[in-house]
Protein backbone atom coordinates (compact mmCIF):
# COMPACT_ATOMS: atom_id res chain seq x y z
CA UNK A 1 0.00 0.00 0.00
CA UNK A 2 2.73 2.36 0.99
CA UNK A 3 4.69 1.36 -2.08
CA UNK A 4 1.72 2.12 -4.31
CA UNK A 5 1.25 5.55 -2.76
CA UNK A 6 4.93 6.27 -3.22
CA UNK A 7 4.60 5.19 -6.84
CA UNK A 8 1.67 7.54 -7.42
CA UNK A 9 3.52 10.37 -5.70
CA UNK A 10 6.55 9.65 -7.87
CA UNK A 11 4.43 9.71 -11.02
CA UNK A 12 2.89 13.04 -9.99
CA UNK A 13 6.34 14.48 -9.38
CA UNK A 14 7.55 13.28 -12.76
CA UNK A 15 4.47 14.63 -14.54
CA UNK A 16 4.79 18.00 -12.81
CA UNK A 17 8.42 18.14 -13.82
CA UNK A 18 7.56 17.26 -17.42
CA UNK A 19 4.80 19.87 -17.49
CA UNK A 20 7.32 22.38 -16.21
CA UNK A 21 9.63 21.52 -19.06
CA UNK A 22 7.00 21.62 -21.78
CA UNK A 23 5.41 24.94 -21.00
CA UNK A 24 7.79 27.44 -19.48
CA UNK A 25 5.97 30.39 -17.97
CA UNK A 26 6.20 32.44 -21.14
CA UNK A 27 4.49 35.78 -21.33
CA UNK A 28 4.05 36.07 -17.58
CA UNK A 29 5.79 39.42 -17.59
CA UNK A 30 8.38 39.55 -14.86
CA UNK A 31 8.07 35.98 -13.60
CA UNK A 32 10.58 33.86 -15.50
CA UNK A 33 13.36 31.37 -15.08
CA UNK A 34 16.32 32.06 -17.31
CA UNK A 35 18.48 29.01 -17.96
CA UNK A 36 22.12 29.77 -18.73
CA UNK A 37 24.54 27.14 -20.02
CA UNK A 38 28.04 28.26 -19.09
CA UNK A 39 31.52 26.81 -19.56
CA UNK A 40 32.88 25.15 -16.43
CA UNK A 41 35.66 27.74 -16.13
CA UNK A 42 33.03 30.47 -15.62
CA UNK A 43 31.63 28.86 -12.45
CA UNK A 44 33.04 31.36 -9.93
CA UNK A 45 32.70 34.46 -12.10
CA UNK A 46 29.10 33.86 -13.27
CA UNK A 47 27.56 33.42 -9.81
CA UNK A 48 27.88 37.16 -8.92
CA UNK A 49 26.88 38.14 -12.49
CA UNK A 50 23.70 36.03 -12.16
CA UNK A 51 23.00 37.40 -8.67
CA UNK A 52 23.34 41.02 -9.89
CA UNK A 53 21.00 40.30 -12.81
CA UNK A 54 18.39 38.77 -10.47
CA UNK A 55 18.66 41.82 -8.18
CA UNK A 56 18.06 44.14 -11.14
CA UNK A 57 15.15 42.02 -12.46
CA UNK A 58 12.79 41.13 -9.58
CA UNK A 59 10.90 37.89 -10.22
CA UNK A 60 13.53 36.57 -12.60
CA UNK A 61 15.34 33.44 -11.53
CA UNK A 62 18.67 32.80 -13.27
CA UNK A 63 19.77 29.18 -13.24
CA UNK A 64 23.26 28.43 -14.50
CA UNK A 65 24.27 24.95 -15.59
CA UNK A 66 28.06 24.50 -15.82
CA UNK A 67 29.76 21.88 -18.00
CA UNK A 68 32.44 21.52 -20.65
CA UNK A 69 31.80 23.67 -23.71
CA UNK A 70 31.46 20.63 -25.99
CA UNK A 71 28.94 18.97 -23.67
CA UNK A 72 26.91 22.17 -23.53
CA UNK A 73 26.98 22.54 -27.32
CA UNK A 74 25.85 18.91 -27.71
CA UNK A 75 22.99 19.56 -25.28
CA UNK A 76 21.91 22.67 -27.20
CA UNK A 77 21.98 20.63 -30.42
CA UNK A 78 19.71 18.02 -28.80
CA UNK A 79 17.24 20.76 -27.87
CA UNK A 80 18.05 21.33 -24.20
CA UNK A 81 15.94 24.17 -22.78
CA UNK A 82 18.67 26.82 -22.51
CA UNK A 83 18.16 30.56 -23.00
CA UNK A 84 21.77 31.73 -23.02
CA UNK A 85 24.98 29.88 -23.91
CA UNK A 86 28.33 31.16 -22.64
CA UNK A 87 31.06 29.02 -24.18
CA UNK A 88 34.82 28.73 -23.76
CA UNK A 89 35.17 27.39 -27.28
CA UNK A 90 34.62 29.77 -30.19
CA UNK A 91 34.79 27.18 -33.00
CA UNK A 92 32.04 25.18 -31.28
CA UNK A 93 29.94 28.33 -30.86
CA UNK A 94 30.53 29.33 -34.49
CA UNK A 95 29.34 25.90 -35.60
CA UNK A 96 26.13 26.37 -33.57
CA UNK A 97 25.64 29.83 -35.08
CA UNK A 98 26.16 28.42 -38.59
CA UNK A 99 23.29 25.99 -37.92
CA UNK A 100 21.10 28.84 -36.58
CA UNK A 101 20.96 27.26 -33.13
CA UNK A 102 22.24 30.43 -31.43
CA UNK A 103 21.85 34.09 -32.42
CA UNK A 104 24.75 36.50 -32.98
CA UNK A 105 27.51 35.28 -30.64
CA UNK A 106 29.64 38.04 -29.10
CA UNK A 107 33.03 37.70 -27.43
CA UNK A 108 32.92 38.65 -23.75
CA UNK A 109 36.16 37.43 -22.17
CA UNK A 110 39.59 35.98 -22.82
CA UNK A 111 41.74 33.59 -20.88
CA UNK A 112 45.41 32.67 -21.20
CA UNK A 113 47.52 29.79 -19.92
CA UNK A 114 49.63 29.84 -16.80
CA UNK A 115 51.89 27.28 -15.18
CA UNK A 116 50.36 25.87 -12.00
CA UNK A 117 52.69 24.28 -9.44
CA UNK A 118 52.07 22.92 -5.94
CA UNK A 119 52.38 25.60 -3.21
CA UNK A 120 55.99 26.69 -2.68
CA UNK A 121 56.96 25.44 -6.15
CA UNK A 122 58.98 22.42 -4.90
CA UNK A 123 60.38 21.67 -8.37
CA UNK A 124 61.63 25.27 -8.83
CA UNK A 125 59.86 25.91 -12.14
CA UNK A 126 60.29 29.45 -13.53
CA UNK A 127 59.77 29.25 -17.29
CA UNK A 128 57.88 27.16 -19.82
CA UNK A 129 61.20 25.68 -20.98
CA UNK A 130 61.74 24.26 -17.46
CA UNK A 131 58.77 21.97 -18.02
CA UNK A 132 60.65 20.09 -20.76
CA UNK A 133 62.83 18.51 -18.04
CA UNK A 134 62.04 14.78 -18.29
CA UNK A 135 62.51 14.42 -14.52
CA UNK A 136 59.37 16.48 -13.94
CA UNK A 137 55.87 15.00 -14.01
CA UNK A 138 54.04 17.53 -16.17
CA UNK A 139 50.31 17.29 -16.83
CA UNK A 140 48.55 19.15 -19.65
CA UNK A 141 45.20 19.09 -21.44
CA UNK A 142 44.72 16.73 -24.39
CA UNK A 143 45.10 18.49 -27.76
CA UNK A 144 41.45 17.71 -28.54
CA UNK A 145 40.14 20.09 -25.87
CA UNK A 146 40.55 23.90 -26.02
CA UNK A 147 43.14 24.18 -23.22
CA UNK A 148 45.12 21.44 -24.97
CA UNK A 149 45.13 23.17 -28.34
CA UNK A 150 46.27 26.31 -26.51
CA UNK A 151 49.06 24.25 -24.95
CA UNK A 152 50.14 22.99 -28.37
CA UNK A 153 50.17 26.57 -29.66
CA UNK A 154 52.37 27.94 -26.85
CA UNK A 155 54.73 24.95 -27.18
CA UNK A 156 55.14 25.73 -30.88
CA UNK A 157 55.62 29.44 -30.19
CA UNK A 158 58.24 28.83 -27.50
CA UNK A 159 59.98 26.02 -29.40
CA UNK A 160 59.55 23.78 -26.36
CA UNK A 161 58.48 20.18 -26.60
CA UNK A 162 56.81 18.82 -23.47
CA UNK A 163 56.49 15.11 -22.75
CA UNK A 164 53.57 15.09 -20.34
CA UNK A 165 52.79 12.09 -18.11
CA UNK A 166 49.11 12.68 -18.75
CA UNK A 167 46.95 14.54 -21.27
CA UNK A 168 43.83 15.31 -19.30
CA UNK A 169 40.26 15.74 -20.45
CA UNK A 170 39.75 19.15 -18.92
CA UNK A 171 41.62 21.96 -17.26
CA UNK A 172 40.01 21.04 -13.92
CA UNK A 173 41.52 17.56 -14.18
CA UNK A 174 44.96 19.11 -14.76
CA UNK A 175 44.51 21.42 -11.79
CA UNK A 176 43.35 18.53 -9.58
CA UNK A 177 46.54 16.58 -10.35
CA UNK A 178 48.67 19.59 -9.36
CA UNK A 179 46.63 20.29 -6.20
CA UNK A 180 46.95 16.62 -5.20
CA UNK A 181 50.71 16.88 -5.64
CA UNK A 182 50.70 14.09 -8.23
CA UNK A 183 52.09 16.42 -10.88
CA UNK A 184 55.07 18.74 -10.44
CA UNK A 185 53.51 21.25 -12.81
CA UNK A 186 50.52 21.66 -15.07
CA UNK A 187 49.35 24.10 -17.73
CA UNK A 188 46.00 25.64 -16.81
CA UNK A 189 44.19 28.95 -17.33
CA UNK A 190 44.98 32.05 -15.30
CA UNK A 191 41.41 31.96 -13.95
CA UNK A 192 41.94 28.41 -12.65
CA UNK A 193 44.97 29.53 -10.67
CA UNK A 194 42.94 32.46 -9.28
CA UNK A 195 40.07 30.16 -8.34
CA UNK A 196 42.35 27.58 -6.71
CA UNK A 197 43.57 30.17 -4.19
CA UNK A 198 46.30 28.84 -1.91
CA UNK A 199 46.16 25.31 -3.32
CA UNK A 200 48.53 26.13 -6.18
CA UNK A 201 51.03 28.79 -7.18
CA UNK A 202 50.76 30.35 -10.63
CA UNK A 203 53.71 31.19 -12.86
CA UNK A 204 52.96 33.50 -15.78
CA UNK A 205 55.05 33.06 -18.95
CA UNK A 206 55.42 35.29 -22.01
CA UNK A 207 54.66 32.62 -24.60
CA UNK A 208 51.08 32.35 -23.26
CA UNK A 209 50.20 35.28 -25.54
CA UNK A 210 50.47 32.84 -28.45
CA UNK A 211 47.19 31.23 -27.43
CA UNK A 212 44.48 33.54 -26.18
CA UNK A 213 41.24 31.67 -25.64
CA UNK A 214 38.17 33.76 -26.45
CA UNK A 215 34.80 33.19 -24.77
CA UNK A 216 31.66 33.91 -26.84
CA UNK A 217 28.13 34.36 -25.44
CA UNK A 218 24.83 34.14 -27.35
CA UNK A 219 21.10 33.78 -26.98
CA UNK A 220 19.89 30.29 -27.83
CA UNK A 221 17.53 30.26 -30.81
CA UNK A 222 13.95 29.53 -29.85
CA UNK A 223 14.38 30.75 -26.27
CA UNK A 224 10.95 31.56 -24.83
CA UNK A 225 12.53 34.51 -23.00
CA UNK A 226 14.56 35.94 -25.87
CA UNK A 227 14.28 39.58 -24.75
CA UNK A 228 15.35 38.75 -21.20
CA UNK A 229 18.13 36.53 -22.54
CA UNK A 230 19.41 39.45 -24.66
CA UNK A 231 19.41 41.61 -21.53
CA UNK A 232 21.52 39.03 -19.69
CA UNK A 233 24.01 38.93 -22.56
CA UNK A 234 24.17 42.76 -22.41
CA UNK A 235 24.74 42.60 -18.64
CA UNK A 236 27.73 40.31 -19.13
CA UNK A 237 29.14 42.71 -21.74
CA UNK A 238 28.55 45.98 -19.85
CA UNK A 239 31.10 47.63 -17.53
CA UNK A 240 29.83 46.03 -14.32
CA UNK A 241 29.83 42.54 -15.84
CA UNK A 242 33.28 43.03 -17.34
CA UNK A 243 34.63 44.28 -13.98
CA UNK A 244 33.30 41.17 -12.25
CA UNK A 245 34.89 38.90 -14.85
CA UNK A 246 38.20 40.79 -14.57
CA UNK A 247 38.25 40.24 -10.80
CA UNK A 248 38.28 36.49 -11.48
CA UNK A 249 41.25 36.75 -13.80
CA UNK A 250 39.50 36.98 -17.18
CA UNK A 251 40.90 39.34 -19.80
CA UNK A 252 38.84 41.77 -21.90
CA UNK A 253 37.76 40.42 -25.33
CA UNK B 1 21.71 -14.96 -6.66
CA UNK B 2 20.69 -15.98 -10.14
CA UNK B 3 21.88 -19.48 -9.37
CA UNK B 4 19.50 -19.72 -6.44
CA UNK B 5 16.56 -18.46 -8.48
CA UNK B 6 17.18 -21.10 -11.14
CA UNK B 7 17.29 -23.88 -8.56
CA UNK B 8 14.06 -22.71 -6.96
CA UNK B 9 12.25 -22.41 -10.28
CA UNK B 10 13.33 -25.76 -11.64
CA UNK B 11 10.48 -27.95 -10.22
CA UNK B 12 7.85 -25.70 -11.82
CA UNK B 13 9.56 -25.64 -15.19
CA UNK B 14 7.46 -26.86 -18.08
CA UNK B 15 7.98 -26.56 -21.80
CA UNK B 16 5.16 -24.73 -23.58
CA UNK B 17 4.03 -25.77 -27.05
CA UNK B 18 5.78 -22.87 -28.78
CA UNK B 19 9.12 -23.84 -27.30
CA UNK B 20 9.32 -21.06 -24.73
CA UNK B 21 10.31 -22.28 -21.31
CA UNK B 22 8.06 -20.43 -18.87
CA UNK B 23 9.36 -21.48 -15.49
CA UNK B 24 6.27 -20.59 -13.48
CA UNK B 25 6.45 -16.95 -14.50
CA UNK B 26 3.18 -15.07 -13.88
CA UNK B 27 1.82 -13.49 -17.05
CA UNK B 28 1.89 -9.91 -15.69
CA UNK B 29 5.63 -10.21 -15.09
CA UNK B 30 6.27 -10.09 -18.82
CA UNK B 31 5.14 -6.45 -19.08
CA UNK B 32 7.70 -4.94 -16.68
CA UNK B 33 10.27 -7.44 -17.95
CA UNK B 34 9.84 -6.23 -21.51
CA UNK B 35 9.81 -2.58 -20.37
CA UNK B 36 13.03 -3.17 -18.47
CA UNK B 37 14.58 -4.79 -21.51
CA UNK B 38 13.54 -1.83 -23.64
CA UNK B 39 15.05 0.60 -21.13
CA UNK B 40 18.39 -1.08 -21.69
CA UNK B 41 18.05 -1.79 -25.42
CA UNK B 42 16.44 1.38 -26.77
CA UNK B 43 19.35 3.71 -25.92
CA UNK B 44 21.72 1.24 -27.59
CA UNK B 45 19.50 1.13 -30.68
CA UNK B 46 19.32 4.94 -30.66
CA UNK B 47 23.10 5.03 -30.53
CA UNK B 48 23.40 2.60 -33.42
CA UNK B 49 21.11 4.83 -35.52
CA UNK B 50 23.55 7.71 -35.03
CA UNK B 51 26.55 5.77 -36.29
CA UNK B 52 27.96 7.08 -39.53
CA UNK B 53 28.34 3.65 -41.11
CA UNK B 54 30.29 4.88 -44.16
CA UNK B 55 33.17 5.94 -41.95
CA UNK B 56 32.57 3.44 -39.13
CA UNK B 57 35.38 1.08 -40.05
CA UNK B 58 37.90 3.89 -40.50
CA UNK B 59 36.92 5.38 -37.13
CA UNK B 60 37.18 2.16 -35.12
CA UNK B 61 40.45 1.08 -36.74
CA UNK B 62 42.26 4.41 -36.31
CA UNK B 63 45.58 4.23 -34.50
CA UNK B 64 44.32 5.83 -31.29
CA UNK B 65 41.22 3.61 -31.23
CA UNK B 66 43.24 0.40 -31.70
CA UNK B 67 45.72 1.45 -29.00
CA UNK B 68 42.88 2.29 -26.61
CA UNK B 69 41.05 -0.99 -27.28
CA UNK B 70 44.22 -3.05 -26.80
CA UNK B 71 44.96 -1.23 -23.54
CA UNK B 72 41.38 -1.74 -22.37
CA UNK B 73 41.44 -5.48 -23.08
CA UNK B 74 44.85 -5.89 -21.45
CA UNK B 75 44.00 -3.94 -18.31
CA UNK B 76 40.52 -5.47 -17.96
CA UNK B 77 42.05 -8.96 -18.23
CA UNK B 78 44.69 -8.09 -15.62
CA UNK B 79 42.02 -6.62 -13.33
CA UNK B 80 39.85 -9.73 -13.68
CA UNK B 81 42.85 -11.85 -12.72
CA UNK B 82 43.50 -9.61 -9.71
CA UNK B 83 39.81 -9.87 -8.78
CA UNK B 84 40.03 -13.69 -8.90
CA UNK B 85 43.23 -13.81 -6.83
CA UNK B 86 41.86 -11.46 -4.17
CA UNK B 87 38.13 -12.11 -4.52
CA UNK B 88 37.97 -15.91 -4.25
CA UNK B 89 39.58 -15.91 -0.77
CA UNK B 90 37.41 -12.94 0.24
CA UNK B 91 34.23 -14.76 -0.81
CA UNK B 92 35.39 -17.91 1.02
CA UNK B 93 35.95 -15.98 4.23
CA UNK B 94 32.59 -14.21 3.95
CA UNK B 95 30.64 -17.36 3.09
CA UNK B 96 32.29 -19.93 5.35
CA UNK B 97 33.66 -18.11 8.39
CA UNK B 98 31.74 -17.03 11.46
CA UNK B 99 33.07 -14.14 13.50
CA UNK B 100 31.96 -10.86 15.03
CA UNK B 101 31.76 -8.02 12.57
CA UNK B 102 31.19 -10.29 9.56
CA UNK B 103 28.07 -8.33 8.58
CA UNK B 104 29.95 -5.05 8.71
CA UNK B 105 32.76 -6.56 6.68
CA UNK B 106 30.31 -7.79 4.05
CA UNK B 107 28.81 -4.31 3.62
CA UNK B 108 32.29 -2.79 3.44
CA UNK B 109 33.12 -5.08 0.53
CA UNK B 110 30.15 -3.57 -1.32
CA UNK B 111 31.36 0.00 -0.83
CA UNK B 112 32.98 0.38 -4.27
CA UNK B 113 29.52 -0.27 -5.76
CA UNK B 114 28.03 2.64 -3.84
CA UNK B 115 30.88 5.13 -3.99
CA UNK B 116 30.87 7.18 -7.20
CA UNK B 117 33.85 5.98 -9.27
CA UNK B 118 35.36 9.48 -9.25
CA UNK B 119 35.37 9.39 -5.44
CA UNK B 120 36.95 5.94 -5.62
CA UNK B 121 39.65 7.47 -7.82
CA UNK B 122 40.27 10.23 -5.28
CA UNK B 123 40.48 7.63 -2.49
CA UNK B 124 43.00 5.61 -4.52
CA UNK B 125 44.97 8.80 -5.12
CA UNK B 126 45.11 9.42 -1.35
CA UNK B 127 46.35 5.86 -0.92
CA UNK B 128 48.77 5.20 -3.78
CA UNK B 129 49.48 8.77 -4.93
CA UNK B 130 52.86 10.41 -4.41
CA UNK B 131 51.61 12.13 -1.26
CA UNK B 132 49.30 9.24 -0.38
CA UNK B 133 49.24 6.85 2.54
CA UNK B 134 51.50 4.32 0.80
CA UNK B 135 52.94 6.70 -1.79
CA UNK B 136 56.24 7.41 -0.05
CA UNK B 137 56.80 3.76 0.81
CA UNK B 138 56.19 2.84 -2.82
CA UNK B 139 58.50 5.61 -4.03
CA UNK B 140 61.29 4.34 -1.78
CA UNK B 141 60.75 0.92 -3.35
CA UNK B 142 61.18 2.57 -6.74
CA UNK B 143 57.53 2.17 -7.74
CA UNK B 144 55.53 5.06 -9.11
CA UNK B 145 51.91 4.10 -9.46
CA UNK B 146 50.47 7.43 -10.59
CA UNK B 147 50.11 7.92 -14.36
CA UNK B 148 51.07 4.27 -15.02
CA UNK B 149 49.15 1.32 -16.45
CA UNK B 150 49.34 -0.21 -12.96
CA UNK B 151 47.15 2.66 -11.76
CA UNK B 152 44.54 1.75 -14.40
CA UNK B 153 44.51 -1.88 -13.23
CA UNK B 154 44.25 -0.78 -9.58
CA UNK B 155 41.30 1.49 -10.37
CA UNK B 156 39.54 -1.23 -12.38
CA UNK B 157 40.15 -3.86 -9.70
CA UNK B 158 38.79 -1.51 -7.04
CA UNK B 159 35.46 -1.04 -8.83
CA UNK B 160 35.15 -4.62 -10.17
CA UNK B 161 36.04 -6.63 -7.06
CA UNK B 162 32.58 -6.49 -5.41
CA UNK B 163 30.99 -8.11 -8.47
CA UNK B 164 33.20 -11.19 -8.13
CA UNK B 165 32.92 -11.41 -4.36
CA UNK B 166 29.13 -11.05 -4.28
CA UNK B 167 28.51 -13.56 -7.10
CA UNK B 168 30.87 -16.13 -5.64
CA UNK B 169 29.69 -15.70 -2.06
CA UNK B 170 26.10 -16.28 -3.20
CA UNK B 171 27.16 -19.40 -5.10
CA UNK B 172 29.13 -20.71 -2.12
CA UNK B 173 26.15 -20.25 0.21
CA UNK B 174 23.81 -21.97 -2.26
CA UNK B 175 26.20 -24.90 -2.69
CA UNK B 176 26.52 -25.35 1.07
CA UNK B 177 29.37 -27.09 2.86
CA UNK B 178 28.25 -30.73 2.75
CA UNK B 179 30.54 -31.96 -0.02
CA UNK B 180 33.44 -30.03 1.50
CA UNK B 181 32.79 -31.75 4.83
CA UNK B 182 32.65 -35.20 3.17
CA UNK B 183 35.88 -34.54 1.28
CA UNK B 184 37.56 -33.35 4.47
CA UNK B 185 36.34 -36.41 6.38
CA UNK B 186 37.93 -38.57 3.69
CA UNK B 187 41.25 -36.92 4.50
CA UNK B 188 41.51 -34.19 1.88
CA UNK B 189 43.46 -31.13 2.99
CA UNK B 190 41.62 -27.75 2.94
CA UNK B 191 43.47 -26.56 -0.18
CA UNK B 192 42.66 -29.82 -1.97
CA UNK B 193 39.00 -29.52 -0.96
CA UNK B 194 38.93 -25.98 -2.30
CA UNK B 195 40.54 -26.96 -5.60
CA UNK B 196 38.85 -30.29 -6.23
CA UNK B 197 35.43 -29.91 -4.59
CA UNK B 198 34.41 -26.36 -3.64
CA UNK B 199 35.45 -24.41 -6.72
CA UNK B 200 34.16 -26.98 -9.28
CA UNK B 201 30.80 -26.91 -7.45
CA UNK B 202 30.51 -23.12 -7.68
CA UNK B 203 32.05 -22.91 -11.18
CA UNK B 204 29.01 -21.16 -12.75
CA UNK B 205 28.94 -18.54 -10.00
CA UNK B 206 32.66 -18.02 -10.24
CA UNK B 207 32.47 -17.64 -13.99
CA UNK B 208 29.60 -15.14 -13.94
CA UNK B 209 31.41 -13.22 -11.23
CA UNK B 210 34.52 -13.09 -13.37
CA UNK B 211 32.50 -11.97 -16.42
CA UNK B 212 30.79 -9.23 -14.41
CA UNK B 213 34.16 -8.06 -13.10
CA UNK B 214 35.63 -8.04 -16.60
CA UNK B 215 32.66 -6.11 -17.98
CA UNK B 216 32.82 -3.57 -15.17
CA UNK B 217 36.58 -3.17 -15.64
CA UNK B 218 36.14 -2.73 -19.39
CA UNK B 219 33.65 0.10 -18.91
CA UNK B 220 35.50 1.75 -16.02
CA UNK B 221 35.92 5.48 -16.49
CA UNK B 222 35.61 7.73 -13.44
CA UNK B 223 38.19 6.19 -11.12
CA UNK B 224 40.64 5.79 -14.00
CA UNK B 225 40.49 9.40 -15.18
CA UNK B 226 40.78 10.67 -11.61
CA UNK B 227 43.54 8.37 -10.45
CA UNK B 228 45.53 7.26 -13.49
CA UNK B 229 45.32 10.21 -15.86
CA UNK B 230 44.99 9.90 -19.61
CA UNK B 231 47.90 9.21 -21.95
CA UNK B 232 47.62 7.30 -25.21
CA UNK B 233 48.97 3.76 -24.89
CA UNK B 234 49.62 4.04 -21.14
CA UNK B 235 46.45 5.02 -19.34
CA UNK B 236 43.93 6.08 -21.99
CA UNK B 237 41.52 3.15 -22.10
CA UNK B 238 38.65 2.97 -24.59
CA UNK B 239 36.10 4.73 -22.33
CA UNK B 240 38.55 7.62 -21.83
CA UNK B 241 39.25 7.73 -25.57
CA UNK B 242 35.49 7.88 -26.24
CA UNK B 243 35.06 10.76 -23.81
CA UNK B 244 37.98 12.62 -25.38
CA UNK B 245 36.85 12.03 -28.98
CA UNK B 246 33.47 13.44 -28.06
CA UNK B 247 35.14 16.85 -27.68
CA UNK B 248 36.07 17.10 -31.33
CA UNK B 249 34.48 14.25 -33.24
CA UNK B 250 31.13 13.03 -31.86
CA UNK B 251 30.86 10.53 -34.78
CA UNK B 252 34.08 8.85 -33.67
CA UNK B 253 32.83 8.78 -30.08
CA UNK B 254 29.62 7.04 -31.12
CA UNK B 255 31.49 4.54 -33.31
CA UNK B 256 33.91 3.71 -30.50
CA UNK B 257 31.04 3.35 -28.03
CA UNK B 258 29.46 0.80 -30.31
CA UNK B 259 32.80 -1.00 -30.56
CA UNK B 260 32.97 -1.16 -26.75
CA UNK B 261 29.44 -2.55 -26.58
CA UNK B 262 30.19 -5.17 -29.25
CA UNK B 263 33.39 -6.26 -27.49
CA UNK B 264 31.60 -6.50 -24.13
CA UNK B 265 28.70 -8.49 -25.60
CA UNK B 266 31.09 -10.83 -27.42
CA UNK B 267 33.12 -11.53 -24.27
CA UNK B 268 30.02 -12.08 -22.13
CA UNK B 269 28.37 -14.26 -24.78
CA UNK B 270 31.43 -16.45 -25.28
CA UNK B 271 31.91 -16.89 -21.54
CA UNK B 272 28.30 -17.91 -20.97
CA UNK B 273 28.59 -20.50 -23.72
CA UNK B 274 31.67 -21.82 -21.96
CA UNK B 275 29.67 -21.79 -18.73
CA UNK B 276 26.93 -23.94 -20.26
CA UNK B 277 29.48 -26.50 -21.43
CA UNK B 278 31.29 -26.30 -18.10
CA UNK B 279 27.98 -26.64 -16.28
CA UNK B 280 27.13 -29.81 -18.20
CA UNK B 281 30.52 -31.28 -17.42
CA UNK B 282 30.43 -30.27 -13.78
CA UNK B 283 26.75 -31.15 -13.40
CA UNK B 284 27.37 -34.49 -11.73
CA UNK B 285 30.23 -34.17 -9.30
Amino acid sequence: MRARRAGVAGAVVVMTALAGCGSPAAGDGDEATLTVFAAASLREAFEPVAADFEAAHPGVDVRVSYAGSSSLAAQVREGAPADVLASANRPVMDALAADDLVTAPRDFATNTLEIAVPPGNPAGVTTLADLADPALDVVVCAPAVPCGSATTAVEADAGVELSPVSEEQSVTDVLAKVVAGEADAGLVYVTDVTAAGDDVDGIAFDESAAAVNTYPIATVAGSPHAALADELVAAVLDDAGQATLASYGFGAP
Amino acid sequence: MSGRATVAARPARRRADDGVVAAGVPRWAFVPAVLGGLLVLLPLVAMATRVDWSSFWALVTSGSARTALALSLRTAAASTLACLVLGIPMALVLARCRFRGLGVLRSLVLLPLVVPPVVGGIALLYTFGRRGLLGETLEVAGLQVAFSTTAVVLAQTFVALPFLVVSLEGALRTAGGRYDAVAASLGARPTTVLRRVTLPLVWPGLLSGAVLSFARALGEFGATITFAGSLQGTTRTLPLEIYLQRETDPDAAVALSLLLVVVAVAVIGLTYRARQHGGERGGTP
